[in-house]
This record gives structure tokens, sequence and C-alpha cells, in this order.
């Protein structure tokens, strides 16, 4: 859930300074896991995609899934909103637990799972509707009728997604007025303002310049002190620069899952290596 | 090796722009024919039909003076028609578009649906005259009502309206219904709050074209044998009434040469209807032009 921020203020630090790969984060806590993934496995059609995945996602980390283009890692985190269900051919066999529960289960409902598992999509997506409508609409769905609370929930989803400062005086305008990369920091707002617990982003830089992609980086540093972030990255420096885990993905299968500076430094697979180093992919 | 001779290629290029022009004059002069007609018909209406439009015209009603003829009753009649054709058909069909567009799934039987409501739109308005006197007249018993006629002329629009609703859900994004979903939206409100909004311009559009052709449509009247010599107003959805298409063909049967020009004022006022109503369409589009 989301914790109101000190003064809602977002201090700007160089990603050097702030220990891409975690080493001196104390390991001695050891953290709960938000998903696991059991022996999932998902088909579209006849098409196997994804195999026997086991993945363990852990509290208040960035998980970052790299891998090669039709590897399954997209397929993958909308399977943990079950996203992947509007494919109408879906089938899957397995267990996703979040939190304690299969997210398959009957009595989950997928609306509920969606409000706790929020996700921001490659592609920016405001709706056609203003900045303020953007981020209330969250909110507005799940009941939340009272227009005080309603300005404070978007001021606050707006700082939370470093946008604030950049919109306060224009909430009324049209979303599409933004920039892209203003408008993925929106979407990001849009997400934050259901409070979910877990983030998922499907390559949420592959349409920005570097200097927004610089922007929506140091976000996800600072989303994760609050959230459980689950990243899709073509780019390995970026999986690098913000993750503590890494999973490479490739046909469908878990190749290699490790703390992220394990997997750029010593990977123990040979795929891997080739993988990180270039040679394919 | 080259593979173009420029010499040949140097050689073919004046034939080429000769036949370019060729075809932009052919365009042209397909165009110019229809506008033309159309400007012909209209002159005519409008030199034969505008004299014998006055205050009168609009207040007295049908009558075997030419001089004294007028429109209330069909006027009013005709507004009291679309207050039954606008709800009904437009709730319908959009209705209709959404459960075929968002909620249906895809198999063989909605396919089947969504092929037949297509050719639906192609059914000729006889033949809806034809279904609204056996059920809406003769068996719900509604008589020649405005209820009866009414309901026929949605049955008659419903397809043009749910074919149009549905290309505008269509033209919704994706990725905005993946954003509704994603939030925990149900289906009801994503459909609510995000594609309707989004495909209204193009509901709205198709929706009042639809009407314009309700409003002008005669036939299925006809066989429904909705009268023409009415001296009253409607006061009622039950009550018989007519309608300005009726009226009008009424007068251009008449023998008197008179006749035809009440016909001809009689046309310019459901002609200026048309004119409104279709601006509206355009304007809505204008207003709400794509975003996308």
């Amino acid at each position: 859930m989301v914790q109101t921020m000190s003064n809602g203020e977002l201090k700007i630090v160089t990603v050097a300074e702030r220990n891409p790969y975690g080493l001196k984060e104390p390991r001695a806590k050891k953290k709960t896991s938000v998903f696991s993934a059991r022996n999932f496995q998902l088909w579209y059609g006849e098409h196997h995609v994804l195999k026997d995945i086991q993945l363990d996602v852990k509290e208040n980390e960035v998980t970052a899934i790299i891998g090669p283009s039709g590897c399954g890692k997209s397929t993958f985190i909308k399977s943990l909103n079950r996203m992947v269900e509007l494919v109408p051919s879906v089938k899957t066999n397995g267990e996703i637990i979040y939190r304690g529960r299969n997210i398959f289960d009957a009595d989950f409902a997928v609306e509920e799972l969606r409000t706790k598992v929020g996700m921001v999509f490659q592609k920016p997506n405001p709706f056609p509707k203003s900045i303020y409508d953007n981020v209330a609409y969250g909110p507005r769905i799940h009941g939340i009728k009272n227009k005080k609370l309603l300005d404070e929930i978007v001021e606050k989803s707006l700082r939370g997604a470093a946008i604030w400062d950049e919109v306060k005086d224009r909430l009324n305008d049209h979303a599409y007025r933004l920039s892209g990369g203003q408008q993925q920091r929106l979407c990001i707002a849009r997400c934050l303002a259901i409070e979910p617990d877990v983030i998922l982003m499907d390559e949420p830089t592959s349409a920005l310049d570097p200097i927004s992609t610089l922007k929506v980086e140091e976000l996800i540093l600072e989303l994760k002190k609050q959230f459980s972030i689950i990243i899709v990255t073509h780019n390995m420096q970026q999986a690098a620069r913000i993750s503590e885990k890494t999973a490479f993905f490739l046909n469908g299968e878990v190749v290699e899952f490790d703390r992220t500076d394990k997997i750029f430094s010593t990977p123990r697979d040979k795929r891997t290596e080739d993988y990180i180093s270039g040679r394919f992919g | 090796m080259k593979y173009m001779d420029e010499t040949a290629v140097l050689k073919q290029i004046k034939s080429r722009i000769r036949k370019n022009n060729i075809w932009k004059s052919v365009f042209f002069i397909a165009t110019i024919l229809a506008l033309l007609a159309l400007a012909m018909l209209i002159g005519r209406i409008i030199s034969q039909g505008a004299s014998f439009i006055d205050w009168d015209f609009f207040t007295n009603f049908s009558s075997r003076f030419p001089e004294k003829a007028g429109i209330k009753a069909a006027l009013v009649g005709s507004i009291y028609l679309m207050l039954v054709v606008a709800p009904t058909s437009v709730i319908l069909g959009v209705a209709t578009a959404v459960y075929l567009e968002e909620y249906a799934k895809k198999n063989r039987f909605n396919d089947f649906i969504r092929a037949n409501i297509s050719n639906l739109a192609g059914v000729p308005s006889v033949v809806f005259g034809l279904l609204g006197l056996t059920i809406f007249v003769r068996m719900l018993g509604l008589g020649k009502s405005i209820l009866a006629a009414g309901l026929t002329m949605s049955l008659l629009i419903l397809p043009v309206i749910i074919v149009a609703a549905q290309e505008a859900i269509r033209t919704v994004p994706k990725e905005q219904r993946e954003a509704s979903y994603a939030m925990g939206a149900t289906k009801w409100q994503t459909v609510f709050c995000v594609v309707l909004p989004a495909a209204l311009p193009g509901i709205l559009t198709g929706s009042i074209l639809a009407l314009s052709r309700a409003i002008g449509e005669t036939a299925p009247l006809a066989v429904m044998g909705i009268p023409v010599i009415i001296h009253f107003l409607p006061d009622g959805l039950l009550s018989e009434f007519t309608a300005l298409p009726m009226q009008i063909y009424d007068w251009a049967k008449r023998p008197q040469e008179a006749f035809q020009s009440v016909a001809a004022a009689g046309i310019i006022v459901l002609m200026i209807i048309l004119v409104l109503m279709n601006s509206v369409a355009v304007m809505i589009r204008n207003k709400f032009q794509k975003r996308y």
C-alpha cells in the first residue's frame, strides 16, 4: 500500500550514487515473497509459450525480466495480473501464488487481483480525458466519489510519479497534450492511484527518448521503497541499473534467475552469458 | 547492368501523364453529373413549392383546396414518430453493438449474427412495413398508431445503427481497454467509462444519419396503412397520425396541378429537416475529431 511521503517531494539522486546493484543492502532480514510461480505453463492455442516457470518475486525489490523477443517474458508478467486472459485462446496450468493465494482460484476475483497488482504498459496509454480524470479513473471505479479525497489522491499519485510539478497548473488539460515521457509518468501515476502492492512494467521505456527513460528509471528506484516492481526490459543496461534480481527467459523457460550483479558478472549458464554479452538476441 | 532503359522511360512519360489527366477528368465529370442532377432536382422543387410556404402552411391541416392545405398534422406526427424511433433504435442498437463487440465470444454463431445484421441493413423497407403491419398493428393490436409505426421504423434503422456503433466501438484502441482492465475495472465499467465515451461521436453521427432516413421513409408507412387525411393532432403514442412523407405522397398523387406545388412545399420542409439533422451529425463529428 502507499504510505504518505513525508513531504511528498522526490529527492533527485543520480543513478551512480544509488548503488544500482544493491550490494551493500543488509541481507539479514529475509524478504517475503509476493509472487511465486509454481510449474506455471501457458499456451496460446497449440503454441506452448511458457514452460514450467518457477520464480519467486520478493517484496520491495525490482525484479527484471530479460530475454530475446518472443521468449514469453511479456506473456509471463501479463499472467501475473491475468491480463493475458484477454487473449481468447489462452490456456494455463500450474499455480501463481500471490501472497499465499493462487491467483487462478475461483474465489480470487480478477478485479481484486488487478487492484493489488497494477500495470504500466509498453506504449503510454492515457485515456482521452483530462490529466485529472486519468489519475482519478482508478479510485472512481473503486467507488470513491468524495471530491476532496479524489483531489488528494490525484496530487499524491502525481507527486509519486514525479510529474506533479510539471502538470499541477494544468490538471484539466487533455492528457494527449503531454509529451510521450510525461504520458508514461502519467500512466504510472494512474497506476499508483489505486494504491497497488505490486507494479508490473512491460518495457515501460521502450517508446521513450533517453532523457525520459532516465526519469522513469529514477522513478522506479524511488518507487521500490514502497512497491514491489517487476519489469520486462529489452535494455540490459537498464536491468543492471535498476534491478536487484534478474530472470533470463529463453524460449518460454527461465534459464537463470539470480541477483542481478551475479547474472551480469558471473552467470552460471552459458546461454545467459551469450545473451548478456550480445552474442545473440 | 541497368534494368531501366532511360530513353524508353523518357518516351513513356508523356503518355503516362496524359493518361493521368484523362482519368482525372473522368472522375471530375462523374462528380459534376451527380451534383448537376441533384441541383436540378432541388431547383425545380424550390421554384415550384417555395411560393406555397407561408405561416398558414405550417398551421393548417390538409385540405381539399390546395391553397388551404397545410402540414400541421404531418409535421407534428413526424416529430412524435421520432420521439418513439430515436430512443428505441439508439438504445437497442448501441446495446446490441456493445454486446457483439465487447461481450460476445468469437464463434460461428456470433459470426453468423454479425453477418446477418449487415444483411438486414439491405432488406427493402417495404418488407419492414409488412412486418410492422403483421406484428405491431395486428398481432399486438396497436392499430395504425404512432407506437406501431415508430417501432416498425426502429426495426428498419436498427441494423444501420448497430453497424455504425460497432464500427465506432472498434476504433477505440485496445490499449485503452487494457489500461482500464489493468486497474481492476469490470467489463461494464470499461465499456461505460472508456469505450462508449470514445466511441460516442461515431455512434451519434451514425444514429442521426439513420434517424434522418427514418424521417424520410414512406414505404413502411404506406404498407401499414397510415392515414393521410388527419384533422387532429395526436394526443398520445396510441393515437392515429400521419407523417411528412405520407402527406407529400398523398398530395403528389392528387390530380389537381396545384397540389404538385403543395407537395413540393412539403418536400422543401422535409429537406430542410434532413439538412439540419445531417449538419448536426457533421458538427458532432468535427467537435470530437479523432484524437488517436
